[in-house]
């Protein structure tokens, strides 16, 4: 059987989000049943950026099914400040463990791994590329709140470098979602993204005001727009607080509206939306648990 | 053969890349690497009069023959053009080109943050699509129009 890597949600069929998702249900109601279920199996964790939730997400997930993880440590203090290439890296750690998580600052980093490895590598970032794990989250937290059937899904923010938005997006076309991105000119959703989108036969709408859709919606998903996405201080302000939502704003929303984000955020939802019934964020955060143990399991299991 | 295709002299042994269409032939060079400095005789006919095409562009390669790679992004740039391989000033072979899946290698990504512009060892790869490529590992669309703008040597 060939190795299974997890490199972008786009190469995600709607059997296998299916598969992960109801694998996730199943350690969520009786997580004892998998702790040891990769016993004696090791997990490389190679993180060229900064990260701490996803990182610590998958540590938790991997120690949850018995395994143990090692973790590259920081660029800074790792041979890639000796000049080695990604592909000499992966094929070194290769050596090491089972299984390769990566986030790179790079797009495709992940796709390049995987052709010099037999190891599964599960894509966690790859530069403005995409997070298809941080989507198999957004799908099971989506699923738990509304339902994947027959929505509307709301995303706003920095749609041209987020990662995260562009893998949703795609897994997003595999259900009957009507989508929605909101952004100004400026972060717009990439043509290549649109492309596929379009490809796939997905309502797709554009925007540059959250309230020309807010009523519509059954999911509003807030990614933060980062300062260094703008040539000065003044611009990044006045774009980054039309795109804020509170408690306030939300009450023309359909009562169900489930708000997502992939954290962390800075002031795109205000505290007072924390209260609500509309916060799924922190649950999502928390889905990543048994999402990821599903994906371990899926990937390495299969090994033997 | 007219005498005004003529005009761009005959060649012994080597490749003479044809209906280019008019304004593609720096690019044909650029594809093959071709800037003068390796010394390879090389002829270039621009607004050629034609009657396939309007006016077209034809270039020929002394003591060269094209990869399969170099043909198949000469095949995005200039869908009918034909390669004649000439040995002994004759055509010993005349085909034309056909449009590819994919490229390989040959372009870069214009993705300053693709993966491919690192110091990796990976060969770039594009599929064609509908008046675009699509970069194999960071996934972006690139107009076939801006094809000549991705070249090692560009002019």
């Amino acid at each position: 059987m060939p190795t299974e890597h997890v490199l972008s949600a786009s190469a995600l069929t709607r059997d296998d989000i299916e598969e992960v998702l109801a694998a996730a249900r199943a350690i969520a109601e009786t997580p004892a049943g998998h702790h040891d279920r990769l016993r004696n199996r090791l997990l490389g964790l190679l993180f060229f950026e900064p990260s701490t939730r996803t990182r610590m997400s998958f540590a938790a997930a991997m120690q949850r099914l018995g395994g143990d993880v090692i973790d590259m440590g920081s660029v800074d203090a790792s041979s890639v400040q000796k000049g080695e290439s990604l592909a000499d890296t992966v094929r070194v750690i290769e050596g090491y463990v089972d299984a390769i998580v990566l986030r790179h600052p790079s797009e495709g980093a992940a796709r390049v791994a995987s052709e010099f490895v037999e190891v599964p590598i599960i894509n966690a970032g790859d530069g403005a590329g995409q997070h298809p794990t941080q989507t198999l989250l957004d799908l099971y937290t989506i699923e738990e709140a509304v339902g994947l059937e027959d929505i509307a899904v709301g995303i706003v923010g920095d749609l041209k470098y987020g990662r995260t938005v562009h893998s949703l997006a795609a897994a997003l076309s595999r259900f009957d979602v009507t989508q929605h991105f909101i952004a100004p000119p400026s972060l717009r959703l990439p043509d290549h993204v649109r492309y596929d989108l379009d490809s796939a036969g997905v309502q797709v709408h554009e925007h540059t005001d959250i309230d020309a859709c807010l009523e519509e919606l059954d999911v509003l998903y807030m990614t933060r727009i980062q300062r260094e996405r703008f040539p000065d201080e003044a611009e990044y302000r006045a774009v980054a607080g039309a795109y804020r939502i509170g408690a306030a704003d939300l009450e023309m929303a359909q009562a169900h509206l489930a708000v997502l984000h992939p954290l962390p955020r800075v002031d795109e939802i205000a505290a007072d939306v924390d209260a609500t019934p509309h916060a799924w964020y922190f649950q999502q955060s928390a889905n990543g648990i048994p999402v990821r143990m599903a994906l371990l399991e899926r990937v390495m299991g299969a090994q033997g | 053969m007219t005498d005004r295709q003529l005009r761009v002299a005959k060649i012994r042994d080597g490749t003479v890349i044809d209906h280019l269409p008019a304004g593609t032939a720096l690019s044909v060079l650029g594809i093959l690497g071709i800037d003068g400095s390796n010394g390879e005789g090389v002829s270039v006919g621009m607004n050629v009069r034609s009657g396939r095409i309007a006016t077209k562009d034809i270039v020929k390669v002394e003591g060269r023959e094209l990869s399969q790679e170099e043909v198949d992004v000469i095949a995005i740039i200039a869908p009918v053009a034909t390669i004649n391989i000439i040995r002994d000033y004759e055509v010993v072979e005349k085909t034309r080109v056909e449009t590819p899946t994919a490229v390989t290698g040959v372009l870069r990504c214009p993705n300053p943050n693709c993966i491919t512009n690192e110091d990796e060892p990976v060969t770039t790869r594009f599929a064609v699509l509908d008046g675009h490529l699509r970069c194999r590992y960071c996934r972006g669309l690139i107009a076939d129009a801006a094809v000549p703008d991705l070249l090692a040597v560009g002019f």
